[in-house]
């Protein structure tokens, strides 16, 4: 066995445990929401993606219909396409793991790989975060289903602290030079403005749109110097 | 249709939209501008991200102790601190803050 504990890894653990954990949250607030103990499972271990299974037990809990909470769980799944175009372009896997890579396709798991230089770091990023975010989440979802609130809010143990930090440990290493810093300012920015105007899970999008705008933009203009 | 049906007709949208990112030609992919919108598009993402994670509550933007997390991260950071110190860092951070009364 080959170094197991690399930068990637570490990274990928790490946020693992601090994403993971909220699994509590949506578990307990599922089963108030209506759904059953198996629904609630479910949507943890075959969605996977937090923002839209959120989004879904939201709808079922305001009153809403089957389809709306179809709808707005979609909605906030777009940005996983994006991520899955992201992760080819890095990391070019094999066609025979696709389908596997595909359900790993999250937030954590893409920022986690991206972040990375190299190709092997990248892909052991990918998998660490994408196993460990999914074995946990799916874990405490089951004791928060079963346990309701009486574990309490995760908040209060500071874990939306431990997301922040670790998202901003991805991206410090990307802050450079001059251009990537605008690129993260404006990226920044985006979604402050865009985060009141749009659903969640949308501004990432926003930000991504305009992040590509900046980059045609340069891309044009270096063209036009050298043409 | 039955609740159950909505949520196994959601988890299926939801993993063909993850798949069909994954569609797209590996030639288109290769083209050299392609690689360079993928290293920009990286910055922006992870920016969109932090950002996300600190100030939106919902559709709502909230000022609390994530701000401190995120400050407290960036220290340790700036101190060169191993990655699994500057989460604890941001963990503790928003902690302390709510102990303290802070939202």
């Amino acid at each position: 066995m080959r170094e197991r504990l690399t930068p990637a890894v570490r990274m990928g653990l790490s946020i693992s445990a601090a994403v993971g954990v909220y699994g509590v949250s949506f578990g307990a607030l599922s089963v108030a929401a209506g759904l059953s103990v198996w629904q609630t499972v479910a949507l943890s271990a075959l969605m996977f993606t937090g923002g839209s299974q959120f989004a879904f037990i939201g709808v079922i809990g305001g009153g809403g219909t089957g389809a709306a909470a179809w709808a707005a769980a979609t909605l906030l799944g777009i940005r996983n396409g994006v991520y899955g175009m992201q992760l080819k372009a890095l990391i070019r896997p094999p066609a025979r793991l696709i389908p596997e890579m595909a359900q790993l396709t999250i937030d954590e798991s893409t920022a986690t790989a991206v972040a990375q230089d190299e190709h092997d770091e990248r892909v052991r990023g990918f998998w660490t975060t994408g196993i460990g975010v999914w074995l946990l989440w799916n874990t405490f979802t089951l004791v928060g289903a079963l346990a309701g609130n009486a574990i309490g809010d995760p908040k209060l143990w500071g874990l939306d602290g431990a997301a922040v930090a670790a998202f901003l440990g991805l991206l410090w290493p990307r802050l450079t030079g001059r251009d990537p810093i605008a690129v993260a300012v404006a990226g920044a920015v985006v979604t402050i403005v865009a985060v009141p105007l749009v659903p969640p899970g949308i501004p990432v999008m926003v930000a991504a749109a305009v992040t590509a705008g900046i980059w045609a933009w340069r891309h044009h203009r270096r063209r036009g110097v050298t043409a | 249709m039955t609740l159950t049906m909505w949520v196994v007709l959601s988890a299926v949208t939801a993993y063909a939209i993850k798949v069909s990112g994954y569609l797209l030609p590996q030639s288109v992919l290769d083209r050299p501008p392609v690689h360079e919108l993928a290293g920009t598009l990286t910055v922006g993402l992870l920016a969109s991200l932090t950002t996300m994670n600190t100030v939106a509550s919902g559709q709502a933007l909230a000022l609390d102790s994530r701000l401190l997390a995120l400050a407290a991260g960036a220290i340790a950071l700036k101190l060169r601190s191993p990655y699994i110190v500057v989460v604890i860092a941001g963990a503790a951070a928003s902690a302390i803050g709510r102990r303290l009364g802070l939202p």
